[in-house]
C-alpha cells in the first residue's frame, strides 16, 4: 500500500510540472475554446480559467482530488471500505466523461490512524497539490484534526462517517449520518415493535459513544411512554473482557442493549455474549456501530439475531443499490462486503462533482454555496439531499443480523429525516 | 444496588462473577506466560509479544478454512490441529527473530525495547500486506460455543473452561520443563550466570534461542486461543500487549509463581471493580493500585535474588 503512495506523490511532482508548463502557455486554452478549433470534446468542456479561478489543480483535460484515508495503523481495518468506494465512484464518474468534460484524478494519501498526520496531509494535498476536493477521513479525531486545516486553506472534505453531530462547516459535506438521524428512529422503532421499556447502555469510551448515547438517554427518559435506562457502561478501547458487564445485564434483565462498543472490543463483544448463553434471538440487541464489515471480524454466527440501525444496508433492495453492489463486487472481489459508511463514501465523489456542474465552476466558495440542495437520484441507500447545514437528508433503517454476515431489512422510516446536528434538548 | 434481588440470584450472580475472575485470571497467565520467560530468564523486553500471538491467531484461522473446505467431518477437532501449528509457527518465527535481531542485543537491553518495537510495527504491516487490512473472522466448532447450566441463573461458559484447561496444562507443561528437566535446569543456569554456564559446557546461545523460541510459541498458543474471546486482525495484538507486561512487571520478572499471583491479583481486583463500577473507572483504579504496589515494591511481588 505504501508503495501506492510512494507512485502517486512521485507522480503528483511530475503532474506538477506539467502544470507550470501549462500555465506558462496560457494562450493555448484560451485559443482552444474560442470555438475556431474546437472539437466535439472541447465544446463540451468549458475553459478552465472559467471554472478555476482560484489555481486548483484543473488543467483542460484533468481535475485533481484527493484521498485522505488510513491505509496503515488501527483505522485501516476500517476505512479500507471507504478508500475502495471512492475510487469505484471515481472511476465510474471518468467513464461517464468526468466532470466539466475533464477526468478525475486522484492523489491518495495515508493518514496513517495518526491525528497529526491527516492534518499535515490535507495540508500537503490542499497547499502542494491544489487538489479540488478531499475525500477522507473517517474517525471524529481525524475530522477535527482535519477541520482547521480544511477551513484555513479553504478545501472542500467530504466525510462519509456517521458521527456524534456538533459541527458544521462551509467547507465539510457530511455524507453520513449525524448522531440524531441514526438513533431517535432505532429507539422508537424498538420501543414499539420490541415493547422495550428498560434499556441498557453500553459503548467504547470515547466522543462518539458518549455524545451518542447522552442522546439516546435523552430520548429515552424524555420522549418514550414509561421507559428508563437501567445501567450505562463505557469500555476502553481495546478492551476485551465483557464477562462481568455480561453478568451485570443477567441482573438487570433490560428488554433492550443498546451497544456502541468499537474495534476490537466489539468482536470480543458479541463472542462473549453468545459464549455466556445471551441468545440475541430472544434478548433484544440494537447497536449502532456494526455493519457488515464489523460483522466480517465478529463472525456472522455470533451476532445473528442482532438489530443494527443505519441508513444503509447491502442487502437494500432498489435497482441503484443491485448496480452499485455488483459493481462494487466485480472492481473489489466478490468476498468484499458493504457497510454503511462505505456506502456513503461512495455519495462524495457523486455529489461533488454535481455540485461543481451545479457550479458551473471547481471554486470552493462556489461549490460550498451551490451545495445546498443537490440531490443524488442514483445514490445505493435511495434518493438524498444535501441539507443547507451540509448534511444529507436521509432515511433510517433496521437491519436484522443474519448468520451469513448479512442484514435483512426490517424496517425503514417512510420519509426522509431532515439532518439536526445541533439538536434541541438533547445537549 | 442489591436492594431489589433474591438471595438466590445474589448467590448465583456471586457464582457466576468469580468464575468471570477465573478466567480473567487464565487469559492473564496464558498471555503473559511467554513474555514472563522471554523477560524474566532472558531480559528481552519483547514488545512484539502481541504479534507472535496474532500469528497463531491467524495459524488457527487457516486451519480452519483448511478443514472448512477439505476436511469439514474434522471441523469439530481443528483447534487442537491449530494451536499445535500456531505453536510451532510463533516458535519458528522467534527463533529466526532471536538469530537475526536479538542475539545481537543482549548487552544492551534497552535497544531491544525499541528493536522489538520495530519488529512489532513491521509484522502488524507484514499481516496488513499479506492477510488483508481487514479483521477475519474464526469459525469455532459447535461445542466450543455457548455455556452449560448449572441451575437456572448460573451459567458456565464453556470456551472460559476451555482457556482455564489449557493455561493449566499449559503452565503444569512450562513449570516441569523449567524445573524438572535437564534443559531447564541449563536455562536457570545461564540466567543466573551466563559466564560461569558457558564455562561448565552450556551451549548459552543455544539456550537462548530455544527458549525465545519457547516464549514466542507459548505467544502462539495463547493467540490461538484467543480467537474464541476476541479479534483477529493485523493490530489485534496491540489489544493484549499492556495487560500482559503489567501482569509481568507486577508479579517480579524472574518468577513464574510471581507472574501467576500477579495474574490472579490484578484478574480479581478488575473483574470485581468491573461489576460494582464502570469498566473504564475499573482500569483506573486496577492500573493506580498497580502504580501504587510498584513503588513501594519496584522489583514486583515477588523476586528471586539474581547474579549480572
Amino acid at each position: 500500500m505504501s508503495s501506492q503512495n510512494d507512485q502517486s506523490n512521485k507522480f503528483s511532482t511530475t503532474r506538477r510540472k506539467l502544470l507550470m508548463g501549462i500555465a506558462a502557455l496560457p494562450a493555448v486554452p484560451l485559443l482552444a475554446s474560442s470555438g475556431l478549433f474546437s472539437t466535439p470534446a472541447m465544446a463540451q468542456a468549458p475553459a478552465t480559467s472559467a471554472v478555476n479561478t482560484t489555481g486548483l489543480a484543473v488543467t483542460d483535460t484533468e481535475v485533481t482530488v484527493g484521498i485522505l484515508h488510513s491505509v496503515t495503523g488501527t483505522m485501516a481495518i476500517s476505512e479500507t471500505g471507504s478508500v475502495q468506494a471512492e475510487k469505484l465512484a471515481i472511476e465510474q464518474i471518468n467513464a461517464m466523461g468526468g466532470v466539466l468534460g475533464r477526468k478525475i484524478k486522484f492523489i491518495q494519501e495515508d493518514g496513517a490512524s495518526d491525528w497529526p498526520t491527516f492534518a499535515e496531509k490535507a495540508k500537503k494535498l490542499l497547499v502542494n497539490d491544489k487538489v479540488a476536493a478531499i475525500m477522507g477521513c473517517w474517525t471524529s479525531a481525524s475530522r477535527k484534526a482535519v477541520l482547521p486545516v480544511v477551513e484555513q486553506y479553504n478545501g472542500m472534505l467530504y466525510y462519509p462517517t456517521f458521527y456524534e453531530g456538533l459541527e458544521q462547516s462551509k467547507n465539510v459535506i457530511y455524507t453520513g449520518q449525524e448522531a440524531t438521524q441514526q438513533i431517535l428512529a432505532g429507539l422508537d422503532w424498538v420501543a414499539k415493535t420490541k415493547n422495550g421499556k428498560t434499556f441498557y447502555l453500553i459503548g467504547s469510551d470515547y466522543i462518539w459513544p458518549r455524545t451518542s448515547m447522552k442522546i439516546a438517554r435523552k430520548h429515552i427518559e424524555g420522549h418514550l411512554k414509561d421507559s428508563s435506562v437501567v445501567g450505562e457502561e463505557y469500555f476502553p478501547l481495546g478492551h476485551t473482557q465483557f464477562n462481568s458487564v455480561i453478568n451485570k445485564i443477567k441482573l438487570k434483565k433490560p428488554d433492550v442493549i443498546y451497544a456502541a462498543v468499537v474495534g476490537g472490543s466489539n468482536v470480543a463483544f458479541y463472542k462473549q455474549l453468545k459464549a455466556a448463553g445471551i441468545d440475541l434471538n430472544k434478548q433484544t440487541l440494537l447497536t449502532i456501530s456494526v455493519t457488515e464489515d464489523e460483522i466480517d471480524g465478529i463472525g456472522g454466527e455470533n451476532i445473528a439475531g442482532a438489530y443494527s440501525s443505519m441508513k444503509y444496508f447491502q442487502s437494500l433492495d432498489n435497482p441503484n443499490n443491485k448496480e452499485f453492489v455488483a459493481a462494487f463486487k466485480k472492481m473489489w472481489g466478490e468476498k468484499t462486503v458493504i457497510g454503511d459508511v462505505t456506502q456513503a463514501a461512495y455519495l462524495g465523489p457523486w455529489l461533488w462533482k454535481m455540485t461543481v456542474e451545479k457550479a458551473g465552476s471547481f471554486d470552493i466558495d462556489k461549490i460550498a454555496a451551490a451545495s445546498a440542495g443537490i440531490e443524488f437520484n442514483k445514490a445505493p441507500e435511495g434518493y438524498v439531499k444535501i441539507h443547507e447545514n451540509h448534511h444529507l437528508w436521509s432515511k433510517a433503517r433496521i437491519g436484522l443480523a443474519l448468520p451469513d454476515g448479512q442484514f435483512k431489512v426490517v424496517y425503514e422510516t417512510p420519509d426522509l429525516i431532515e439532518p439536526d446536528p445541533f439538536p434541541k434538548g438533547y445537549q | 444496588m442489591f436492594a431489589d434481588y433474591s438471595l438466590a440470584e445474589l448467590g448465583s450472580i456471586f457464582v457466576m462473577q468469580g468464575f468471570a475472575g477465573l478466567i480473567l485470571f487464565s487469559v492473564f497467565v496464558l498471555m503473559a506466560l511467554g513474555l514472563a520467560i522471554i523477560f524474566g530468564q532472558m531480559g528481552v523486553i519483547n514488545m512484539a509479544h502481541g504479534e507472535f500471538m496474532i500469528l497463531g491467531a491467524y495459524v488457527t484461522y487457516f486451519t480452519s478454512q483448511f478443514f472448512l473446505n477439505y476436511l469439514p467431518s474434522l471441523f469439530g477437532a481443528y483447534f487442537f490441529l491449530a494451536m499445535i501449528l500456531a505453536f510451532f509457527a510463533a516458535g519458528a518465527l522467534g527463533m529466526a527473530v532471536e538469530w537475526l535481531m536479538i542475539r545481537r542485543l543482549y548487552k544492551r537491553p534497552l535497544d531491544t525495547l525499541l528493536a522489538t518495537w520495530g519488529l512489532s510495527l513491521i509484522l502488524q504491516q507484514v499481516y496488513r500486506s499479506v492477510f488483508g487490512p481487514r479483521e477475519v473472522g474464526v469459525e469455532l466448532p459447535n461445542w466450543m460455543m455457548g455455556s452449560l447450566p448449572v441451575t437456572d441463573m448460573v451459567e458456565v461458559q464453556i470456551n472460559g473452561l476451555f482457556v482455564m484447561a489449557l493455561t493449566i496444562a499449559i503452565t503444569v507443561a512450562v513449570a516441569l520443563l523449567m524445573y524438572k528437566s535437564a534443559w531447564g535446569k541449563q536455562v536457570r543456569a545461564v540466567v543466573q550466570n551466563r559466564v560461569m554456564a558457558g564455562a561448565v559446557g552450556i551451549d548459552t546461545e543455544k539456550v537462548d534461542r530455544y527458549t525465545f523460541g519457547l516464549g514466542c510459541g507459548i505467544a502462539g498458543i495463547a493467540g490461538s486461543a484467543f480467537t474464541m474471546i476476541g479479534s483477529t486482525g493485523p493490530t489485534s495484538g496491540q489489544l493484549y500487549i499492556v495487560d500482559t507486561f503489567l501482569v509481568v512487571v507486577f508479579g517480579g520478572a524472574q518468577s513464574l509463581l510471581g507472574t501467576i499471583a500477579s495474574a490472579f491479583t490484578i484478574s480479581q481486583a478488575q473483574s470485581t471493580m468491573e461489576f460494582f463500577l464502570s469498566g473504564s473507572m475499573a482500569k483506573v483504579l486496577t492500573l493506580l493500585g498497580v502504580v501504587i504496589i510498584l513503588m513501594l515494591r519496584p522489583q514486583g511481588l515477588f523476586v528471586i535474588k539474581v547474579r549480572r
